[in-house]
């Protein structure tokens, strides 16, 4: 039969109801938001990630009057800490030179010496760390000025969760072009739909048929988003690989980027069956 | 819940009044008062009366696409007044309906409307297209089965809505106004039809402002004026 497929599958008619274009394209940008926010969200977090580990590790142990003998008694006993995982005395030279623009030359002044300490264990207390060099080379005073690094990592945080906000909106806004969007297909196809009801259709029946045709092109707009996403990405890594050579496709967040066409398909399905059921109630 | 009603009727009105809700949500003017009678299995009835007599009102109320607003209406056993809303679609599914204006959907094929209640039905696909089929030949549109309902004439596509609406072999049919939009033959050729399946065992209701109709295939008649039964043998 010449018309018997279409039918079978689509008594209603949504194929030419449901403005599939229009969806599509505006399920496609929605889901390259997604795609975009998901990105940053990982970024930002990877770099709070880095700033917070730099604040931890970053604690540094003066010791005045830099003696050989006192420089190493220093160093003998930090480099016997477990704690510590890597323990560096600073070239002198590198100190004058990090100084230069803010004392000018430094070789006539009495400067400590300095010890940089990575350590193995981020929870470390760094007083600790001081009290027992100082007990071995008195005046040795440590300072861990991560501090300030600490709030940018916090900051980066705070930004990365508002992340999840936009990602929310961006849902909140599908749905919404959704239940427009099945709104107009019922206006389109009330007839039809009002024949079905009246042949004994259930509203179970008629709400999945929108619902499973709204999921279907909302996978196809989330596909194309991802799509247009991956594009993006691709030409925001050629920008930034001079200054980030390890940068590559590894570093995307395919999980998250994945779930974002079936999250579509969830929230299309969702709102469209919710939408058509509410509509049916007004029927007997 | 549903109520179980005498199980020899097909259709009992017992006092029903209608009044269709104003676009304010409150009761409009009443288009039933008053209305009583019963239909047994088998039987044939056509409900005459002018146009806004309340003929389709009662159809409808039959169809359960309205509730009574006062009285009881049962159809099938089942109380339309208290049945719950999703005891509905399965008691539609039992009774064939033809509309005047026949309500075909036209984006797709005339086979595929008269399959439409089995697939709701969830009937398996072998299983329709010998019904299907079957029922075609018998009105003899099998050879336009494959067009759009658009392509067919107001004979054929109310010989299509028919079929629909016989095709799960319903115990009760009802048509408001069928022959409305039929010439002279096509509307003696479907109240044959109508006939034909009465005697295999459905009972039938037509609504018709037309006394030629019951004049040409006598059965019995329920009057209707402004809402109220007149005559009623």
């Amino acid at each position: 039969m010449r018309h018997e497929a279409s039918g079978r599958g689509d008594p209603i008619g949504l194929r030419h109801a449901l403005a599939d274009r229009l969806l599509i394209a505006l399920i496609a940008a929605m889901a390259l938001l997604a795609a975009l926010t998901v990105g940053l969200h990982q970024g930002v977090a990877r770099l709070a990630d880095r700033w917070q580990e730099g604040a931890n590790a970053a604690v540094v142990v003066q010791i005045p009057n830099p003696t050989q003998a006192r420089m190493d008694a220093a160093l003998e006993v930090l480099r016997g800490l477990p704690e510590i995982r890597e323990a560096q005395v600073v070239d002198p030279l590198r100190m004058a030179e990090l100084l230069r623009p803010w004392l000018g030359d430094v070789t006539g002044l009495p400067l400590p010496g300095v010890i940089e300490l990575r350590l193995a264990d981020l929870g470390t207390d760094p007083v600790l760390i001081g009290d027992r060099v100082a007990e071995a080379v008195p005046g040795a005073v440590t300072e861990a000025h991560g501090i300030f690094v600490g709030r940018l990592a916090a900051l980066a945080r705070a930004f990365s969760s508002t992340t999840l906000a936009v990602l929310a909106l961006v849902g909140f806004i599908s749905a919404a072009v959704v239940i427009i969007a099945v709104r107009a297909g019922i206006a389109a196809r009330r007839d039809a739909v009002m024949v079905l009801h009246m042949l004994g259709a259930t509203d179970r029946d008629i709400a999945g048929r929108f619902a499973l045709r709204a999921a279907w092109l909302a996978a196809l707009g989330g596909a194309l988003g991802i799509a247009a996403a991956l594009a993006v990405f691709w030409a925001a890594m050629l920008f930034a690989r001079p200054f980030l050579p390890d940068l590559g496709w590894q570093v995307l967040p395919w999980p998250g980027l994945a779930a974002i066409p079936l999250l579509a398909m969830l929230i299309a399905w969702g709102a469209a069956r919710a939408s058509i059921l509410v509509w049916l109630r007004r029927l007997p | 819940m549903a109520r179980s009603c005498e199980t020899h009727l097909m259709v009992r009105f017992g006092r029903v009044g209608l009044a269709y809700p104003t676009p304010q949500g409150s009761p409009g003017r009443p288009a039933l008062h008053d209305v009583s009678f019963a239909l047994g299995e088998g039987s044939f009835t056509w409900l005459l009366g002018p146009s806004g007599a309340g003929k389709s009102s009662i159809l409808r109320l039959m169809h359960a696409a309205l509730r009574p607003s006062s009285g009881v209406v049962s159809v099938l056993g089942t109380d339309i007044g208290q049945a719950e809303r999703g005891a509905l679609p399965a008691l539609r599914r039992k009774i064939g309906v033809v509309h005047q204006e026949f309500r075909l959907l036209g984006h797709i094929s005339a086979w595929d409307n008269v399959a439409l209640p089995l697939r709701l039905a969830g009937r398996a696909e072998g299983a329709i297209r010998q019904d299907v089929d079957e029922i075609l030949d018998w009105l003899g549109l099998r050879e336009k089965s494959a067009r759009p309902p658009a392509e067919l004439s107001g004979g054929e596509q109310q010989r299509i809505a028919i079929a629909r609406a016989i095709i799960t072999r319903p115990a009760l049919l009802i048509a408001d106004e069928p022959t409305s939009e039929l010439d002279v033959f096509e509307a003696r050729r479907l109240i044959a039809l109508f006939g034909e399946m009465n005697r295999l065992g459905t009972a039938i209701v037509v609504a018709t402002h037309s006394e030629d109709l019951p004049a040409r295939h006598p059965a019995r008649i329920i009057t209707l004026a402004e809402g109220r039964i007149i005559d009623a043998p």
